[in-house]
């Protein structure tokens, strides 16, 4: 193109520019939101250590002076705002420490732990998904569609509690957490041992995940292994691994791109349940925690974490489709 | 057409599934709160036809069950067959339970005599589980059906209001459903639920439960809708009677909203298992539906503690019984939509 690269830059960053702005237009409202509710909620955290005869009114009204909970929510709001500047995003009261240091680790694992299960279930699922489409209506498509279907009906929460029941009567995997709680321990058994409890979470989110993905692939496969472009290639005598993956698979990336973002959200969601069943300590118990103890910035925080993850997937599926497809670059700002 | 057999066949295979459920109070021998302490953590009852002399009965008949503790401390329970009492169709016994749909003092089946029959065993304080799971399914399934109308419902007001009006009120409807779609569905839920009262009487629970489902899912519907509004909107028919001057609420009422049917039924039938399963994973948490009312949910967090989960198969009852009712649920939606696709590529 004559135009340059100068004005394709300059169009790529403003839209960047744009999404950023909107994201940050989001994370702004989703705390806006969240501090509402908080306000209308009729328990506080407070209110339940009030019922502790051991603590005096003056006791409760200093504490509720030194967190800030007499002042009217639009200054609770700057002050949480300023703590968020801070990097600590609010107080927890049950751990009496700044939110942030808790949810770092706690989220770091649940990525760990989502990451994982992504990659596991994409993995699986592009080849069997390539499988069914390329002998659709034989035995190997029809398998996958009653296994997919058996998958899609049954819940997490059973898949959970079934891969648990599993790992009790086998033994073959442990049950809860991260590590074997001895710290005497090499670096590879080390990671032998956490591979070991990744394992079955992983493997509950990935069953979650792989009916929607393979019937994904197997659909954006079909319509592209039906066009005219690939009849026309074969007829030019392509070996068919070849149209396979020079040909179709390229054709068929845009939609599964656009899954991988959409995708996030609900392994973000199907995470926090597994977390809790599996005692995995991410996100999830934290929070749950926190809802049960009226915790309420651990709350507020957890939710903009999810949606700060559910965002960035998104981006990122955009980032790549605008890689991976020259319509989007040429055809839109 | 095959396609429409396979819809009716899911269809009429869903209502058969919710009858014993609405019926549980016919179906369900027993009253789902009454504790029999005696046969805590019972497996499920076996029915027998010869007696312990090898006399064969025609009617089969259940013998006594014994509580007593195993060697690790736990308890357990055995047969003993010196005491039985017969099966029977249609036996009286009055429940006391009064959270139920319909009231009925027959039961499709029971005993004669003071033996029990429990079909799915019992739990730990020796409920019987198969009238839990009847009952706890009018709380599942019933939470399931409330969420959607109620989801639906806002959709269908939202949706026509930012199609139908246009301009900054569509712009205002769609921006606030952007933000409740940005957020992972779970984590929306647990926000709405973490500022509501936690300690909540069973009926309050399932109510404000219905309603936070509800609430938090009104944003695709409404989109989806906003969308048939868009494009009725334009049609000669509904400009024809604008300019004979149809008010504007029987302009969407009768001209507009028949055309979102197709959406509405579709949607319909993909939100009431979601619904259902956020019913179970909140009471499954503990934060929705609590004891005593059963629901699946509740009936299944029995399943977190260690003895129960490695040794009580037949607690695993109320999430096998969601496998075919996702199942049947997943086909009528699939089947829903090839319809309204072919109904489409027609007009």
């Amino acid at each position: 193109m004559r135009t340059g690269w100068l004005t394709e830059a300059t169009r790529v960053i403003s839209a960047v520019a744009k999404r950023l702005a909107r994201t940050l237009f989001m994370i702004f409202a989703v705390s806006v939101l969240a501090f509402i509710m908080t306000d209308m909620a009729p328990g506080k955290y407070l209110e339940e250590i009030k019922l502790n005869p051991q603590i005096s009114p003056n006791t409760l009204a200093a504490l509720r002076a030194e967190y800030g909970l007499d002042r009217p929510l639009a200054v609770r709001y700057l002050f949480w705002l300023s703590s968020a500047a801070r990097g600590e995003f609010g107080f927890s009261f049950a751990y009496n420490c700044p939110v942030w240091p808790l949810l770092r680790v706690r989220a770091e694992n649940s990525l760990i732990l989502t990451v994982t299960a992504m990659l596991l279930s994409w993995a699986l699922a592009i080849p069997i998904g390539i499988l069914a489409a390329t002998h659709a209506g034989r035995w190997q498509d029809r398998a996958s569609a009653v296994s997919t279907t058996f998958l899609l009906a049954t819940p997490d929460v059973l898949v959970g509690l079934a891969l648990l029941a599993f790992a009790l009567h086998t033994r073959w995997f442990p049950t809860g957490g991260m590590h074997t709680l001895t710290n005497e321990m090499e670096l590879f058994p080390r990671a032998q041992d956490f591979a070991r409890h990744l394992f079955l979470p992983a493997a509950a989110l990935t069953a979650g995940m792989l009916p929607t993905l393979i019937r994904h692939v197997r659909s954006s496969m079909l319509d592209v292994l039906n066009s005219p472009f690939i009849a026309a290639a074969r007829g030019h005598g392509i070996p068919a691994g070849r149209i396979l993956l020079r040909h179709v698979l390229p054709a068929a990336a845009n939609p599964l791109i656009s899954l991988l973002g959409v995708s996030v959200g609900t392994l973000l969601s199907g995470s926090l349940l597994i977390e809790v069943i599996m005692s995995w300590p991410g996100v999830g118990p934290l929070l749950l925690q926190a809802v049960l103890e009226r915790d309420v910035y651990i709350v507020i925080a957890a939710i903009m974490f999810s949606t700060l993850f559910l965002i960035t997937g998104n981006l990122t599926a955009d980032a790549l489709l605008y890689m991976a497809d020259p319509r989007i670059r040429t055809d839109q700002p | 057409m095959i396609r429409n057999k396979k819809l009716w066949v899911s269809a009429g295979a869903l209502v058969l599934f919710q009858v014993p459920v609405v019926g549980a109070s016919f179906f369900a021998p027993y009253d789902p709160a009454a504790q029999n302490r005696d046969v805590p953590s019972s497996p499920p009852t076996s029915v027998h036809f010869a007696d312990w002399r090898g006399r064969f009965h025609l009617r089969p008949f259940v013998c006594r069950w014994v509580g007593d503790t195993n060697s690790s401390g736990f308890p357990s329970s055995h047969e003993d067959c010196s005491k039985t009492s017969s099966l029977r169709f249609f036996v009286h016994n009055q429940t006391a339970y009064n959270r139920q749909v319909l009231k009925s003092s027959r039961h499709l089946f029971g005993t004669d005599g003071t033996e029990k029959l429990f079909l799915l065993g019992t739990d730990e304080y020796g409920r019987d589980q198969f009238s839990r799971l009847l009952y706890g399914g009018q709380t599942s399934l019933g939470a399931g059906f409330l969420a959607t109308g109620l989801s639906l419902g806002l959709g269908l007001v939202f949706g026509c209001i930012a199609g139908y009006l246009g301009s900054w009120v569509d712009d205002v409807v769609m921006r606030t459903a952007e933000l409740f779609m940005a957020l992972p569905w779970i984590y929306l839920l647990f926000m709405v639920r973490a500022f509501l009262p936690l300690n909540l009487e069973a009926r309050q629970a399932f109510l404000l439960l219905i309603g936070v489902i509800g609430i938090t899912g009104w944003a695709r519907p409404s989109r989806l809708i906003r969308g048939v509004v868009l494009s009725v909107k334009e049609r000669a028919y509904v400009l024809a009677a604008r300019g004979f001057g149809v008010s504007h609420v029987s302009l969407i009422r009768r001209h507009i909203l028949p055309e979102a049917y197709s959406v509405v039924l579709t949607q319909s039938a993909l939100l009431i298992p979601q619904y259902i399963l956020a019913e179970v994973t909140f009471s499954f948490l503990g934060l929705g539906v609590g004891e005593p009312q059963p629901s699946w949910g509740n009936m299944l967090a029995n399943l977190q503690s260690y003895y129960v989960l490695k040794a009580h198969w037949w607690m695993f009852s109320p999430g096998l019984v969601l496998l075919p009712v996702f199942f049947l649920f997943y086909s009528l939606a699939d089947s829903l939509q090839r319809r309204v696709q072919i109904i489409d590529l027609v007009n």
